[in-house]
């Protein structure tokens, strides 16, 4: 080991043709972009207006960009594995080595939960919450913009560790012992653990953010049980947030002494206690899978009711549902190893809390039947998404009061059919309802819509693909067959893994139609744009901005005396009202100091999976002074003056009495 | 897309109007005492962890028989009395008294830095020993929990001085009254985090 560049040499350099001809795909792929930008001379705007900036709006769809290019990746992972699998029965060895694939489904799960679906969220969250609280943004700027680089930090130094050393191979749980250093000696594990605590740190501070936000910053009138349905939702989910994600730094940093300084919380020998990890994971990361899918629920209630012209059925309800499932959801981890050997009295505790979670959950799911009964539902792409939910998810659910009677756990602990339960839910649940808020409020986000043929075939390929996909894992898990298995030998099961692969590439050929539906509607932007910002009839505050919204959000804080706040205007015919005169609004100014903070936190990361102090304590003090610097700067905020409000503002109007 | 940068005026060209659109100053208050839950339920992670294992001694020594009371009943003290004079600094600070806050500050620094020492010295006394977090997992435990909490009165160390620095530079701002309310809560937090460790570690452990 070097003090330059510590563990770091030319053998971790890939030989993998697999891997080399990725990273060379990739490397191809990102000098057309920077071409394409520097090109069009789009570097300037780019720094200025996005990288730098503070607006919620903007992070919001930057979450969004990250999310979609971790989706390519974690898919990719995917049909690779879905492909080694069919490829590999009787015996065959297939084309991925284990020590490749072990690699490739800890990195599917880890991206598709931390890189996918939690930037989705919270892209979704930091778009629409201050819109629809009628707030300017979010209560700590600066804060908004650093979290979004951790995240990004974190999402780096995985995909570093794609070109340079290995991934984990221990699964996305990363269990001790075979995560401590005796098992796992290589580089792998310390790639998760730094892209884990980095990006989930980062998350941290995005909860702590929000709840100020919604605790401190609603606009006059709103009462806490005046809040959209969507903006209760995620204040929910950040309160799990701040409340399990604690949890998880500390496990992590105590795998980390495991590792580096000889300690023995989990080890083997000298008393450590492996179970306590499980433990202390699943008590974050149960309540992980909530934070994922309450803001989805939210996103289906907020379709259902403007697709169907009512108001939401049962609003209230809808609120303590979503309380009650946040609170149970934090006594249920330890099914998630029955088998760990507790008393049955503790399994048959823990296996009840999980099937009263599905009390709560159908009072949710007959708020959605009884809004759209007697209603007249506009059947768009949103609508869409969320029938294809509530039927999909239905299925998850009942497998997972299945999976919760203990006795059945311990036959079905580990195999397929947890598999097939988890993917059922969580795609089903919240990447359908992230997809559907996608295409909810793009037009709000963008100014234009999204290509409408193209949106509907992109659903039903994931919902066709997703039933092929995964209804064959029920049969397979049935049938014995356990996860994480890299060849088969058992003719048996070959007819539900080939059916499998089929339903990988159908999933597929749904997102290539998204990526498609992003592509022509960007073309054909000028011909769809929205230029009402109200293009559903909107029930919300988020609707009665333009589309984008102006950058300070509301010209004058919009009073509110309804829970449907903007149809509440539309009917009063106080929406829409020209003012005479406008008063400068306070804004806060962009700032250099997340991405820097970033890049110096990635460097900081990357330096201590490869040992390489110097380097490390350059990227840690670095990131601090230049937290402290950024404290010291006084040139943090400007105020907008009123006759550029008066200007952006008439223009909305007279575009309003256009259309 | 670059409306942002047009036709703007820096704020405090403006700053006569500064507090009447934004009570940033509360807002900040309130995000800390929620980042102060994140904290501690951080160290109740921790502390369940040292309630799991501080029997595994893995034939080593147990607490009853390395923990020095006087020591740390010192330290304790030194803890407690720093708490009070952050008490009488945030009193100074809310009467406009710069030198007295500064004063009761450098007071609490130096408490604070004593209990830091103590602690430093009881560490290093018992790795000399052979009782380092290498040696059982229940060593392990007590190092981090208590070393956690040493490493965040530490943090608020570097900070005070960091803050007492901008008294001194800019006087008592409102920014710098809230940046000390929210190092005044912290400082009292780890306080109460101690007292658990004290109890829990220290005290049942010397049982």
């Amino acid at each position: 080991m070097s003090a330059l560049l510590g563990k770091l040499s030319w053998d971790a350099l890939p030989y993998d043709p697999i891997v080399i001809t990725t990273l060379c795909v990739v490397a191809v792929l990102g000098c057309v972009v920077a071409f394409l930008v520097i090109k069009n001379k789009l570097l300037g705007v780019l720094w200025n207006d996005w990288l730098t900036s503070v607006d919620h709006k903007k992070l919001g769809i930057m979450y969004i960009v990250l999310a979609f290019v971790m989706l390519l990746r974690g898919f990719a992972d995917a049909i690779m594995m879905r492909l080694q699998l069919a490829l590999a029965t009787n015996g065959d060895p297939g084309y991925l080595p284990p020590s490749h694939y072990d690699q490739i489904f800890t990195a599917h799960g880890v991206i598709m939960i931390i890189f996918m679906a939690m930037p989705f969220m919270i892209g979704l969250m930091n778009i629409i919450v201050p819109l629809q609280i009628g707030a300017r943004d979010v209560a700590f700027p600066f804060l908004n913009n650093l979290s979004f680089w951790l995240a990004v930090s974190g999402a780096v130094l995985i995909n570093i560790s794609l070109g340079l050393g290995e991934f984990a191979k221990t699964g996305w749980v990363a269990y001790p012992p075979l995560a401590g250093l005796q098992y796992s000696p290589g580089v792998g594990v310390d790639y998760y653990i730094w892209a884990l605590q980095i990006s989930g740190i980062g998350t941290t501070l995005t909860a702590v953010n929000f709840l100020a936000t919604v605790f401190k910053m609603r606009t006059p009138g709103m009462k806490l049980m005046d809040m959209p349905i969507f903006t209760w939702t995620c204040t929910w989910a950040n309160i799990l947030i701040a409340a399990s994600f604690p949890i998880l730094t500390a496990v992590l940093a105590m795998l980390t002494l495991d590792r580096y300084l000889d300690f023995h919380f989990f080890t083997n020998d000298g008393g450590g206690n492996s179970m306590m990890y499980i433990n202390l994971f699943w008590a974050w990361g149960h309540p992980e899978v909530y934070i994922l899918v309450l803001p989805a629920f939210g996103i289906f209630s907020e379709i259902v009711s403007t697709f169907t012209g009512k108001r939401l059925f049962g609003y209230k309800s809808m609120v303590w549902a979503t309380a009650s499932i946040s609170i149970l959801g934090f006594i249920v981890w330890l099914h998630h190893f029955f088998t760990m050997g507790s008393s049955a009295n503790v399994n048959a505790f823990f296996g009840i809390m999980t099937m009263i979670i599905a009390v709560p959950t159908g009072v949710k799911l007959f708020n959605w039947l009884f809004t759209m009964y007697r209603g007249r539902l506009r059947v768009t792409v949103p609508v869409l998404w969320t029938l294809g939910f509530m039927v999909t998810f239905t299925v998850g659910g009942m497998t997972g009061v299945l999976l919760a009677v203990p006795g059945a756990d311990y036959v079905l602990h580990n195999s397929l059919f947890l598999i097939a339960h988890f993917h059922n839910t969580i795609i089903g649940g919240a990447v359908f309802g992230y997809l559907a808020g996608f295409t909810f409020w793009f037009p709000k986000a963008m100014g234009f819509h999204l290509n409408v043929k193209l949106g509907k075939a992109a659903f039903w390929c994931w919902l066709v693909g997703f039933f092929l996909a995964f209804m064959p894992l029920y049969v397979l898990g049935f049938l014995g067959m356990t996860r994480r298995l890299n060849h088969t030998d058992n003719p048996d099961w070959n007819i539900w893994l080939y059916i499998a692969l089929v339903g990988a590439f159908v999933i597929m050929a749904g997102i290539i139609c998204q990526l498609l539906q992003l592509y022509v509607s960007f073309r054909d932007r000028k011909q769809n744009l929205d230029t009402t910002g109200d293009p559903w009839n909107g029930h919300t505050l988020e609707w009665s901005t333009a589309s984008p919204p102006q950058f300070y959000n509301f010209a004058e804080l919009p009073v509110v005396s309804d829970i449907d706040a903007f149809t509440d205007m539309k009917e009063k015919g106080t929406a829409y009202v020209r003012k005479a005169s406008y008063a400068p609004i306070h804004m806060p100014k962009n700032t250099k100091a997340g991405i820097i903070i970033g890049a110096l936190i990635t460097a900081f990361g990357f330096a201590m999976i490869w040992h390489i102090w110097w380097l490390a304590i350059v990227g840690l003090v670095g990131s601090i002074v230049t937290f402290i610097a950024r404290a010291y700067t006084k040139d943090v905020d400007y105020y907008v003056q009123p006759d550029e409000i008066a200007q952006i503002e008439n223009e909305h109007l007279d575009n309003v009495a256009k259309g | 897309m670059s409306t942002t940068h047009m036709n703007t005026h820096d704020a405090h060209e403006a700053g006569a109007h500064h507090d009447e659109h934004h009570d940033t100053g509360g807002n900040t208050v309130f995000g800390f005492w929620l980042y102060l839950m994140t904290d501690c339920l951080l160290f109740a992670s921790v502390f369940a962890t040292y309630a799991v294992l501080f029997m595994n001694t893995a034939g080593g020594v147990s607490g009853k028989e390395i923990f020095d009371l006087e020591l740390i009943l010192a330290g304790t003290a030194a803890l407690l009395v720093s708490s009070i004079t952050f008490g009488f600094a945030m009193i100074c600070a809310h009467n406009k008294n710069r030198s007295g806050t500064l004063m009761w500050l450098l007071a609490t620094f130096i408490f604070g830095g004593v209990f830091i020492a103590l602690e430093i010295y009881e560490f290093q006394h018992l790795i000399h020993n052979g009782n380092g977090p290498q040696a059982s997992a229940f060593l392990s435990a007590f190092f981090s929990l208590v070393g956690l909490h040493g490493l965040h009165v530490t943090a608020g160390l570097i900070w005070m001085v960091i803050l007492a620095v901008e008294i001194i530079v800019t006087g008592l701002t409102s920014r710098s009254l809230t940046r000390l309310s929210c190092l005044s809560l912290f400082w009292h937090f780890l306080d109460i985090i101690w007292i658990c460790v004290f109890t829990v570690v220290y005290l049942m452990g010397a049982i």
